[in-house]
């Protein structure tokens, strides 16, 4: 006789649409770090929990095939942006991780800020999505 | 670099050739080609001879550290061209003597011969180095060679052991001389001798001439097998012979009789140099001369015989330096015991150094050195009985041989010792002599021992190995005959000695004494009519003879069975005890218990803290600049500590995490209270994923075990963890107290000022993050990275077993 697999259809419907808002506010502290409360630390852990939710309300195969990252190596990834970003000022005859900010006009936007503290952020938050699901999952998988 | 720089460092460099040479010239003893060496060196140090007579010296100087003032000062007086003269003249004996010792086919002769090398230059090097902190170099280059020269056969225990007795005696006197060389350097700023010498009024006013004195004297003692660091000296007997004959007994022992005369000048003249060197050299001559007369090994009664001469010749430099006491030259009575010191020195190489040769003989014909199993080799061996006979009548101080007139200056000097009128002689000084005379009684004792129990009496073949005795090869007479003439020589015409070697010894050993252009003037002869040291030689034979006669009835006794020196076992027991002793503390603190460890932690913090703010009064309390506390501060606060405080008393695992939990959640609201969204976001967030963490390892952990800990050890746990919350409160708040006194000014001004001019940012705490101290952001996250393949290779790389930990 097969055995019952519980059903998790409440669950795993309304997480399509959960994840979705969570991606979205993890995105928005992330760029709202400048200005307002967030940036690329908790920006991070949100996509992380994210991701966690989506792990807990589907099995581990689907997740992996829906995002086909290896989040070991989006710590590299990561801790380039953040390296490169600091290395780029010193091209210019600057000292490391030396920041420049200016104001662009875009067709949609209207007037927005950019800034090098962006890219770096950018490391941060890849950083820390990395390492908080690959020591979480490296725990999770461990079958013994 | 010159002549003598090259000569000084010969043998070390012919050190780097031998093994080349024992294994390409296989068909040579390799002691040939080392032969030639010490010869030469004695040829050469023999020219400085003229140069010496005339009071004159030899300074050759190389830089080697000069911004420590360390240079390679070569200095030639008459003391250090003795000793050189000794050392590479017996050097050459002793060579050539091993050549028909060792084996070629058996024994690892390159070893050996570097090793000997290696001690010959180091002993150069320390007689005539001026910079103390070279001669420090080599006298520590001697005891290393000579611990390898003892262990020569490594596979017999008691080699290692004698060699590693041998090795922590020394290097602890030679540690202690260091010290007593740095202070002499505090006090006068050179290492040079000669000028220490030259501002000796700088070392005599200094407090720290007594520190340096005893220092010093460590090291000499140690080396010179003194009382009671002597029992080194016995155990390094399982050396090969000619080592025996080299090191133990004329050159590497003499390293602290050469310390203590070369420093007479700097230390000479006080009461504590006389009575510390003429007391412990006594000492030494009168417990070496009875434990002479106890060994049944003719080894072991040479080894203590050499300690007891040792003392001889060191408790005549303690009443020799009285002459500076005096500052008086001409006076005979305050010179003598130089001048015998120096004389005995020169005999005692001579005499026991073809000792030891003849005793090698006779363990290389016979198989034993045992005295029970001897007896009766006057016939078989009448070369080495002749030689043996000679070396021994002059050890025991009979006419004619040197021994005598060294003796008799012995006993002159002690006995002038009671005249001398100072340092309150004349209520002890009577010992002085009173005890050398009984330790010369012991002395005519064991050389009467020495030699009628080995060549007279029966003839015993069934207990010896070897069934066929004979006599040695010549080559290996060639050696202690040269030696045994030179007893008979130097017995018959002493002064011969006189002008050559011991007036400019005696003149380095006192210089400033005399006036310049004056010189010592000695004059050694055989009679000088019925004195009292006739007199208290023939009580000595006398005595000596009636003790041999009667020694069937006293042999008996245990003292004389007892072989062993008493401070043998106070060396192994404290030797073993300090092992002990270190395994037990060992023990009782390294438990391997993590607890124990963080008790201590947390311990010596409380009483570091606590000690360093009671000893600077720096605890206070200031209330004036408090924030009000609102009311739903209280109740977070409230809160926290209850979820704190509750979970060491959960025993479960699962609720003790939801606690942990509650107090981290509270802590995010703490934060919101505080009005620091970012850290808020930031707690909530790492709360809630180091909770399921600690869920998913909890799936892992066993169950929390019931542990059963004595009532006694929650109490200690208890008065620390409260201790170590007290100290941490009370440094908080007396640096909050003390730290609103101080005018700083915080930074966090500027922070708020620039953080949108300079950096385009609202939220300061982010442009801090990554603006202003993007650097530390960045490592931050490179520590988490690790932390996360720190994770990966522990899981992922799992090992079998316990191997993983």
């Amino acid at each position: 006789m097969k055995q019952m697999r519980p059903n998790d259809m409440m669950l795993q419907v309304s997480m399509r649409l959960i994840t979705l808002i969570i991606f979205a506010f993890s995105f928005y502290l992330f760029l709202a770090g400048h200005n307002n409360p967030g940036g690329g630390f908790i920006g991070g852990l949100m996509t992380a929990s994210a991701i966690l939710v989506l792990y807990l309300a589907f099995d581990m195969k689907t997740i992996k095939k829906a995002i086909p990252f290896n989040f070991t190596t989006m710590i590299g990834v990561g801790l380039l942006f953040a390296v490169f970003t600091g290395v780029a000022s010193m091209l210019f005859g600057f000292p490391f991780l030396k920041h420049f900010f200016d104001y662009f006009q875009f067709p949609i936007f209207g007037e927005v800020e950019l800034t090098t503290a962006l890219p770096f952020d950018l490391g941060v938050y890849l950083v820390v999505v990395g390492a908080a699901l690959t020591i979480i999952l490296a725990i999770a998988e461990d079958d013994k | 670099m010159t002549a003598l720089h090259w000569a000084t460092i010969s043998p070390f460099l012919l050190a780097i050739l031998i093994p080349f040479m024992y294994k390409y010239v296989r068909r040579i003893h390799t002691g040939w080609f080392v032969l030639i060496l010490p010869l030469v060196l004695f040829i050469y140090f023999l020219s400085f001879l003229p140069v010496t007579a005339n009071g004159d010296v030899v300074l050759r100087s190389v830089p080697w550290v000069p911004s420590l003032g360390i240079s390679f000062d070569l200095y030639i007086d008459g003391l250090s061209l003795l000793f050189a003269l000794l050392i590479s003249g017996i050097g050459t004996l002793v060579v050539l003597y091993s050549i028909y010792y060792l084996s070629k086919h058996k024994e690892k002769l390159n070893n050996f011969y570097v090793y000997l090398l290696l001690f010959m230059g180091a002993m150069l090097g320390v007689v005539l180095s001026d910079n103390l902190i070279v001669l420090y170099v080599f006298w520590e280059i001697t005891s290393i060679s000579s611990a390898l020269l003892i262990s020569y056969w490594f596979h017999r225990e008691k080699s290692t052991y004698g060699a590693q007795k041998s090795m922590y005696i020394t290097v602890f006197g030679g540690l202690s001389m260091l010290g007593g060389f740095s202070l002499l350097y505090v006090m006068t700023g050179t290492f040079s001798v000669r000028e220490i010498i030259a501002n000796v009024d700088l070392v005599a006013t200094s407090s720290l001439f007594l520190p340096a004195m005893i220092l010093i004297l460590l090291g000499a003692f140690t080396k010179s097998a003194q009382f009671p660091f002597h029992i080194w000296l016995p155990d390094a007997m399982e050396a090969p012979t000619p080592v025996s004959a080299y090191l133990h007994s004329a050159t590497m022992v003499k390293a602290g009789i050469y310390l203590v005369a070369r420093m007479t000048p700097i230390f000479g003249g006080a009461a504590e140099w006389f009575w510390i060197i003429s007391l412990v050299g006594l000492t030494t001559l009168i417990w070496g001369s009875i434990s002479a007369v106890r060994q049944k090994d003719l080894k072991s009664i040479l080894a203590f015989s050499t300690v007891s001469q040792l003392g001889m010749i060191m408790s005549l430099l303690g009443v020799g330096s009285v002459a500076y006491y005096f500052n008086d030259g001409d006076n005979a009575l305050y010179t003598t015991a130089i001048l015998a010191a120096v004389f005995h020195l020169i005999n005692h190489a001579t005499f026991k150094g073809s000792l030891f040769m003849t005793a090698g003989i006779i363990d290389h014909e016979t198989g034993t050195r045992d005295i029970r199993k001897l007896g009766g080799l006057m016939t078989l061996m009448p070369i080495t009985a002749t030689v043996s006979l000679i070396g021994l009548a002059a050890m025991a101080g009979l006419p004619p041989f040197n021994g005598f007139l060294s003796k008799e200056l012995f006993f002159t000097a002690m006995v002038n010792v009671t005249e001398y009128g100072i340092f309150s002689v004349e209520t002890w000084g009577i010992v002085l002599p009173v005890l050398a005379w009984i330790a010369s009684i012991f002395t005519f004792l064991y050389c009467a021992i020495l030699f009628f129990k080995t060549f007279t009496g029966k003839f015993q073949p069934e207990k010896l190995a070897v069934k066929h005795v004979h006599e040695a090869p010549i080559g290996m007479l060639i050696s202690p005959i040269i030696l045994g003439s030179l007893v008979v020589i130097f017995g018959l015409f002493p002064n011969i000695l006189a002008y050559t070697l011991i007036e400019p010894a005696m003149a380095a050993i006192l210089p400033g004494i005399l006036e310049p252009g004056e010189q010592f003037y000695v004059n050694i002869y055989h009679w000088h009519g019925f004195k009292l040291e006739l007199w208290m030689t023939i009580g000595v034979i006398a005595i000596g003879t009636i003790f041999f006669l009667t020694m069937k009835k006293w042999s008996k006794s245990a003292f004389y069975r007892s072989e062993q020196d008493i401070f043998n076992h106070v060396y192994d027991s404290g030797y073993n005890g300090l092992i002990k002793g270190s395994q037990v503390l060992t023990r009782a603190q390294m438990t391997g218990m993590l607890r124990d460890y963080f008790l201590y932690m947390c311990t010596f913090i409380v009483l570091l803290i606590g000690y360093t703010m009671f000893r600077y009064d720096a605890f206070a309390i200031n209330t004036d600049n408090l924030s009000p506390i609102d009311p739903y501060m209280w109740i977070v606060a409230i809160l926290l500590v209850i979820s704190v405080v509750a979970v060491p008393f959960i025993n479960n695992r699962i609720t003790a995490i939801i606690v942990a939990g509650v107090a981290g959640f509270l802590v995010a609201l703490m934060f919101t209270i505080f009005r620091a969204p970012d850290l808020a976001l930031t707690q909530l967030l790492v709360e809630t994923v180091s909770v399921i963490l600690f869920m998913l390892v909890f799936y892992h952990l066993p169950e929390l075990r019931k542990e059963k800990i004595k009532p006694s050890f929650k109490l200690i746990n208890l008065i620390v963890s409260i201790a170590v919350g007290v100290m941490i409160t009370l440094v908080s708040l007396s640096a909050f107290a003390l730290g609103s006194e101080t005018d700083f000014t915080s930074i966090a001004a500027y922070f708020i000022e620039n953080s949108k001019v300079l950096a385009g940012g609202y939220n300061i705490v982010n442009v801090i993050l990554v603006d202003f101290r993007g650097l530390d952001t960045m490592l931050e996250i490179l520590v988490l990275g690790i932390a996360a393949i720190g994770v990966v290779s522990m899981i992922k790389l799992r090992l079998k077993g316990s191997e993983d930990v």
